[in-house]
């Protein structure tokens, strides 16, 4: 059973509704991290596409430890819910001195569900900035487009650059743009990834104590109280900087209707966006 | 020894169809070979706008069409729209 406590809060869910991921910095214990490094070497055992993840990784595996960290068990609960499927784990390795990045892609192929996959991506050793740690584009979760079709976009506002220490941990929505970095340095890098599907429909699995007054009600738009308040509508209604003038009004409906999804609530809205586009008298 | 002449491009995507809006992103490919660009090399954009580009020399080889949403789908969103891409013709040293 997870702690209350260890499920994400109303407004961690808008931030990953908004920016398509969440990031934890240093949360998986050194023991832990070496553990791991030393399984990366001998090799990390894959269960087949589709196996309950309760099933896989048994104990002593230092991945199985990782993942059922009450941290970690109560943010895959929160996002994908009870016992998700396993479908996939890589170890992505960026060598040494690298001539150029990955490109840019989203994985698999183009998903036209609003059900969502996660991926965790597990960095069990420091990653400096010349390391080539994963380069994310906050937000672009919602752009439907197929793997590599965006490999000539080299950089864009507000990327970021994956600089981290060891034990941290991003959990990804499964469209998100992303890519491993030049590594320029003379050491490999090491990066774990682990793909989880959900078997129940995702409404309401996170912690949603508080959750109305986290919604926030309607405000006058276009004024100094719009975005005035941290609350959910603030988080979704906030632009990214790489976001189109036009195409990035459309992020922010996009976003609602995501929470609309997650949270059973058909009429919520940031700032009146889709509202009015709903009124059909 | 002999010069050639080679082809740079410049690729910038702009917040809206005018070219002087603001760069949101954006990619170099050098013909000449002097530099290598790559995904997540730098976070800092070469030019604010797409005018800045024309104004240091790079002549604009293309502009976006636009084209309006197919129906159904006005409120989809998926590749950049305001792709703009330039050119400067550079000579490559033996």
């Amino acid at each position: 059973m997870i702690e209350q406590s260890n499920l994400l809060d109303n407004k961690q869910m808008a931030l990953f509704v908004a920016k398509g991921y969440l990031r934890f910095d240093e949360v998986i214990p050194d023991d832990i991290n070496h553990a791991v490094m030393a399984e990366i070497d001998r090799g990390i055992k894959a269960s087949p596409a589709g196996t309950p993840l309760s099933a896989c990784y048994p104990d002593p595996s230092p991945i199985g430890k990782m993942l059922r960290l009450p941290l970690v068990a109560g943010l895959i609960q929160s996002l994908v819910g009870p016992d998700p499927l396993f479908d996939h784990q890589a170890v992505h390795v960026r060598q040494p001195n690298e001539d150029s990045a990955q490109p840019l892609h989203a994985d698999s192929i183009i998903d036209t569900r609003t059900a969502f996959d996660i991926q965790l991506m597990y960095f069990p050793h420091d990653v400096p900035a010349n390391m080539g740690g994963t380069l994310l584009l906050p937000g672009s979760q919602y752009r439907r487009v197929n793997e590599s079709d965006i490999a000539r976009y080299q950089n864009m506002l507000g990327q970021v650059q994956m600089v981290c220490k060891a034990g941290t941990l991003l959990v990804l929505h499964h469209g998100i743009w992303h890519c491993g970095r030049q590594n320029k340095t003379n050491e490999k890098r090491y990066m774990f990834k682990v793909r989880l599907n959900p078997v129940v429909r995702q409404l309401r699995l996170w912690n949603t104590d508080n959750l109305v007054s986290d919604v926030g009600a309607s405000k006058p738009i276009f004024t100094k109280e719009t975005n005035a308040i941290e609350d959910v509508q603030t988080i979704l209604a906030r632009s990214e900087p790489w976001f189109e003038d036009a195409s990035g009004r459309l992020e922010i409906v996009n976003r609602v209707k995501m929470w609309r999804y997650i949270s059973g609530d058909d009429r919520f809205d940031v700032h009146y966006w889709m509202t009015r586009l709903e009124n059909t008298p | 020894m002999m010069n050639k002449l080679r082809q740079k491009i410049l690729v910038l995507y702009l917040s809206n169809s005018a070219l002087d809006s603001t760069v949101k992103g954006w990619a170099v490919y050098d013909g000449t070979g002097r530099e290598a660009h790559t995904t997540g090399d730098t976070n800092i954009a070469p030019y604010k706008t797409g005018l800045l580009a024309l104004q240091d020399g790079w002549r604009a080889i293309q502009f976006p069409q636009l084209i309006p949403p197919y129906p159904g789908h006005e409120l989809d969103t998926s590749f950049l729209k305001y792709e703009f891409i330039f050119e400067k013709i550079e000579e490559q040293h033996d």
